[in-house]
């Protein structure tokens, strides 16, 4: 427990870039971006999606010229801009891209891989989509822009298996591009030479983690490798790859063209540019924008998405950026402004900005349970923490759900989920501890409430592991001991 | 004490194992030989298939071939109607791959059906944001308008439910996928309407949104990029380029 209290300490931390760009610029309200510097204009699918459509966009518009400025230039004009990293993590995009270029990588001869990752799994996430069937041309170009800006040589794109249709709208821009001589041998007649291939997934979550990403790709199930070796210096087929997501490699275009100044005006300083918010849940009018950075979350969902359902008080709390992040009470909400700082210094984070909005009508267990469903499906089964606990995890949580647990069990599934956190190669098992976390730390006395109402209501105690008076096991099966769906 | 034990363990051992074993076929990832499915039914690529095959293979280097294991047996599931261990095999030989990596693959991806699938394949997402909007009562009317529960399929070899976790079209929850197309924005009587039609034999013309949004912009229609046309990026593109 103090272990963990100390956890939320540090959590709680304020960011020196809050304070100093409050300090600089306290009164700017962010957001209210205007149409003309929206970069996917195409994202409510107005204008078609083949290579005529997007030209009259301005896609590949001198690519010709930012292909041949070099890798250095597209780089720098990258750290200008600000962009972080749009899956998730929020890298600081151009310093990624630069590891691509140690000093005397000319010397390592042969290919050299980017790969996109259009794996989109996030529960909530579906920005990625949109760029994909309506602005492909923009993934297309992005694919060379950055391709040369790290010297690769050919592009991987990995779409998850169900964007079946999708996928097809991207070979189709695909082939356009290579027709026109945009990309392929002498890319827009620029002199250099470069590649686009699309690979399919085949339905899992886990292969949106880097490693599992080129794990798969390299045709084996999509176990996380361990890191170092990092993908950068051993990564796709054994050469150096850069995975990147989709929506940070369709930016770059616009970016480069209009100058990183451009991009650097939008969103408080270190959380520059526009990002593509996806809402969904208890709002009126779900729907898919594009906003600036730092907007406040109360303005995103009464602008764009007709406001909470039931009304601004009626808001119970809002997970901010896809199933992984913490859940935030509306305490929280009525302020927060949705850049990376900001909502880690409320101990959450915008991770890919997918913003799931919960009404007070939601049984906020049952939907943290059933994210712990998702991470116990979507496990790879490779470190033993995260197999074990998230199968755990789940059947405590659907017993939470209908209140059969004792009160002592919430501080156990805590201390369970920091023994997930942290002991695994890759991410999930700790994007899996995480909404139980959010939950116990914002919504405590709902459990509680949900324990003690089960208790009256049975009128009978209940032990560890959910067991009732006179609940035992016969061969091999619990009898005269009520199960949760979980545990069939 | 000791004969008690001795007792108990007999009686387990006399149970046969798929009694003990009650999981979900879906996770289950043992094959056992039947009618449909064992190694000694044909299986090849049609000559267009082995077209498609060819150019997948040429995108990755040669000596990485295997790379191109998940679209082939997915090339195999669209040909063959699932991923049977006559498919599997023969994608090794395709690939001179050792055939217990092309099982590792086959078992690891979830849209590799190893048994018989319906005709029409349904995908119902219950994960949170589709939960929060409604699917469980999507999933209700499904299972209670077909008598089927996830996991089964049809008497008439027609239609198979699937629970599926998020296929990444939230904005537009509830949803569900019919074979390759989705199907947003659902209600349940949207949902038993689109079920009645494809009993009927007519596929929708059009997937997508139901609720006569088309795509992600808010029901009421976008509040943003109202213009008849776009902006011109090459206008506003830095002189020194």
């Amino acid at each position: 427990m103090l272990q963990s209290l100390k956890n939320q300490g540090r959590c709680m931390k304020r960011g020196l870039a809050t304070i100093a760009d409050s300090a600089a610029n306290p009164n700017r309200i962010h957001g209210g971006l205007k149409d003309q510097d929206r970069i996917f204009q195409n994202v409510y699918g107005k204008y078609g999606h083949d290579l005529k459509s997007a030209q009259k966009m301005g896609d590949w518009y001198k690519t010709k010229e930012i292909v041949q400025k070099g890798d250095k230039w597209i780089i720098d004009e990258l750290k200008k801009s600000g962009l972080r990293g749009r899956g998730g993590a929020g890298f600081p995009t151009g310093l990624k891209y630069s590891f691509m270029n140690p000093p005397g990588w000319e010397k390592n001869v042969g290919p050299r891989y980017l790969v996109i990752n259009a794996d989109e799994g996030e529960p909530g996430t579906c920005k990625d989509r949109e760029i994909i069937r309506k602005d492909p041309h923009k993934l297309v170009e992005g694919c060379l822009v950055v391709g040369r800006a790290m010297n690769a040589t050919a592009a991987y794109i990995y779409i998850r298996g169900e964007f079946y249709n999708e996928a097809v709208i991207l070979q189709g821009a695909i082939n356009e591009a290579y027709r026109a001589g945009l990309i392929g041998k002498n890319a827009c007649g620029s002199g250099y030479d470069f590649d686009v291939y699309i690979h399919r997934g085949m339905g899992a979550y886990i292969c949106g983690e880097e490693t599992a990403l080129i794990e798969s790709i390299e045709g084996k199930a999509g176990k996380p490798r361990l890191k170092p070796p990092f993908p950068a210096g051993v990564g796709l087929f054994g050469r150096p790859s850069t995975v990147t997501n989709v929506e940070t490699v369709a930016v770059c275009p616009t970016i480069v063209r209009r100058g990183g100044e451009w991009f650097a005006s939008f969103g408080r300083e270190r959380n520059a540019g526009t990002k593509l918010f996806c809402v969904s849940g208890h709002v009126n009018e779900p729907c898919t924008v594009e906003e600036e950075m730092s907007i406040p979350l109360k303005e995103l969902l009464e602008k764009h998405c007709g406001g909470v359902k039931g009304g601004w008080d009626n808001l119970l709390g809002v997970i901010p950026g896809g199933c992984s992040v913490p859940i935030m009470p509306k305490a929280v909400c009525d302020n927060v402004l949705m850049d990376y700082d900001a909502l880690r210094d409320e101990g959450s984070g915008l991770g890919t900005a997918a913003v799931i909005v919960m009404n007070k009508q939601t049984d906020i267990i049952q939907a943290i349970s059933r994210f712990s469903a998702f991470y116990k499906h979507e496990s790879c089964g490779q470190c033993t923490p995260c197999r074990e606990g998230t199968a755990w995890l789940e059947k405590m949580m659907a017993r939470f759900v209908k209140g059969q647990a004792s009160e002592k069990e919430i501080d156990m599934i805590f201390e369970l989920t920091k023994e997930i956190e942290g002991h695994t190669i890759c991410g999930l098992g700790d994007a899996s501890a995480w909404p139980v976390q959010g939950l116990i730390k914002s919504f405590r006395p709902v459990m509680e409430e949900r324990i003690k109402a089960y208790k009256e209501n049975d009128n009978s105690t209940v032990h560890y592991g959910g067991w009732v008076k006179g609940g035992k096991v016969q061969d091999g099966r619990v009898v005269d001991n009520p199960l949760p769906s979980a545990h069939h | 004490m000791f004969r008690n034990l001795q007792k108990n363990l007999q009686g387990q051992l006399s149970r046969k194992s798929w009694q003990i074993s009650k999981r979900h076929s879906s996770i289950v990832s043992v094959h056992r030989d039947t009618k449909l499915n064992n190694p000694s039914l044909p299986f090849e690529f049609n000559s267009e298939n082995r077209k498609r095959a060819d150019e997948v293979i040429a995108k990755y280097p040669p000596q990485y071939k295997k790379a191109a294991v998940m679209a082939l047996l997915d090339l195999g599931q669209r040909q063959a109607g699932f991923t049977s261990i006559a498919v599997m095999n023969y994608v090794a030989k395709y690939l001179d791959m050792p055939p217990m990596r092309v099982y590792e693959v086959a078992t690891f991806y979830t849209m590799y059906n190893r048994s018989n699938v319906g005709k029409y394949r349904i995908q119902i997402c219950t994960t949170t944001p589709c939960q929060l909007c409604g699917s469980d009562g999507i999933m209700e009317a499904v299972s209670n308008y077909l008598k089927i529960k996830p996991g089964q399929t049809t008497e008439n070899n027609l239609f198979t439910i699937q629970e599926v976790e998020c296929l990444g079209a939230c904005v537009n929850a509830p949803m569900l996928a019919l074979n390759d197309d989705y199907y947003e924005d659902l209600t349940p009587s949207s949902v038993v309407e689109l079920l009645k039609s494809l009993e009927a034999g007519k596929v929708p013309e059009k997937y997508g949104p139901l609720s006569g949004r088309d795509s992600c912009e808010p029901f009421s229609g976008p509040n943003v990029l109202l213009g008849d046309k776009p902006t011109d990026i090459s206008k506003l593109t830095r002189s020194d380029l």
